[in-house]
């Protein structure tokens, strides 16, 4: 795919291919996301995506709806339907067919071999993912110091996660984070 | 705050010596639909299902999936819906998808995978897509970048906290070389910011060889 493609099958390409390699889950491609519209493609800056993160986790639904945004973004309407398609389909269309599959292949001990050697993998994912957000979040010592918070409560409380986003989002308005 | 942080999750998918997802238990999920308690659901009743649990599911799906699934609904036992999840969790991409085309076509087939499927995406799309038109136009106003940064630390943390309670296992198991594998992808995607695809495709099998290494060693030395 050459840059100066049609931007919706750019997106579609880009998601589509994205979506094969995100071991673990939609979290697990949030640097790969970052890297190709930030970087690469230049669809949105540092902050923009980092705004976008904020308001897919705002939203009802998977988290992989990011892309939606994204796709938006980057061609109106039909670019966030293009790009959730491209994220979502090409997935589930191999969940289908390997959910057959394994009924076939009933005493194959290769399913747990690839599930446990994929376990560490995706965890990396997410803690990239993690390191890559907070470098786009967290620019000063009180963003930092809101973030430590949320990951303290969330680990030791069983807070409903979206009582800690608002809780952000009211020390953002008072203009703590910067 | 991905999907699998919600219950249930770590328990199922350690590096552990027992079969994380037992290959003699799977068929019984996969092959016996009419097992569960409840008849098995139209495609309305997919439909809407999965539009309710994605509507209501407010970082991360997969704490309401199980609920409706399992206790609403009694469409699955427990066990099973565990055995589905571990399955769509292996599998590239959005798990909560996976799961509902996997869900949906075992009772319905693909027309029935189709309605889970544009259930669960449908309605917050539409959601989302509004949300993404809003901040095109209100993006710049201060009052609401100021908030969203906010949102953005909070979310952060969140998420660290998810991959705090997923590295627990590894820890605890002291296994080192998934630490050391889990540290490797760390580098290579948070750090250097190398291209995803590049660097799957060679951790993927250096993990898979491990993986199948330890397991080897492990069944020698059960049965001398």
């Amino acid at each position: 795919m050459n840059p100066g493609s049609n931007p919706i099958s750019t997106l579609v390409w880009t998601f589509a291919v994205m979506s094969l390699f995100a071991v673990g889950g939609g979290n697990s491609a949030i640097p790969e996301m970052h890297r190709v519209a930030v970087d690469v493609r230049h669809w949105m800056t540092d902050k923009q995506f980092a705004d976008i993160y904020a308001i897919s986790q705002l939203s009802p639904g998977p988290n992989v709806l990011i892309v939606t945004l994204i796709g938006y973004s980057v061609a109106g309407l039909a670019g966030g339907l293009a790009a959730t398609l491209a994220m979502c389909g090409p997935t589930a269309v191999l969940a289908y067919f390997v959910s057959r599959l394994l009924t076939r292949m009933r005493h194959s001990r290769w399913p747990g071999i690839i599930q446990a050697a994929l376990v560490p993998l995706s965890i990396g994912l997410m803690a990239a993912s993690a390191c890559v957000l907070a470098v786009s979040s967290d620019r000063s010592l009180a963003a930092g110091l809101v973030t430590a918070g949320a990951a303290v409560l969330a680990s030791a409380t069983r807070l409903n996660p979206l009582w800690l986003l608002l809780a952000g989002g009211v020390l953002g308005f008072a203009g703590v984070v910067g | 705050m991905g999907e699998p942080a919600e219950l249930g999750w770590p328990r199922r998918v350690g590096r552990s010596k027992s079969q994380p997802m037992p290959p003699d238990s799977l068929p019984a999920a996969a092959s016996a639909p009419n097992l569960p308690t409840s008849p098995p659901p139209g495609l309305i009743a997919l439909f809407v299902a999965f539009a309710k649990m994605s509507l209501s599911g407010f970082g991360g799906v997969l704490a309401f999936a199980r609920r409706a699934i399992v206790e609403q609904h009694h469409w699955m036992s427990a066990e099973e819906f565990n055995e589905t999840f571990a399955l769509c969790h292996f599998l590239p991409g959005p798990n909560i998808v996976n799961l509902s085309v996997v869900f949906g076509s075992r009772f319905r087939g693909i027309a029935g995978g189709l309605a889970a499927f544009t259930g669960l995406i449908g309605p917050p799309v539409v959601i989302v897509t509004i949300l993404a038109a809003l901040y095109a136009h209100f993006g710049e106003v201060e009052a609401l970048r100021r908030i969203l940064a906010g949102v953005a630390c909070a979310a952060v943390g969140l998420l660290m906290a998810v991959v705090l309670r997923m590295m627990m296992p590894l820890l605890k198991k002291r296994d080192y070389i998934g630490l050391a594998l889990m540290a490797a992808v760390f580098a290579a995607i948070g750090l250097l910011r190398l291209p995803l695809p590049a660097v799957l495709l060679v951790a993927i099998p250096i993990s898979i060889a491990i993986s199948f290494a330890i397991r080897r060693r492990a069944q020698r030395q059960a049965k001398p």
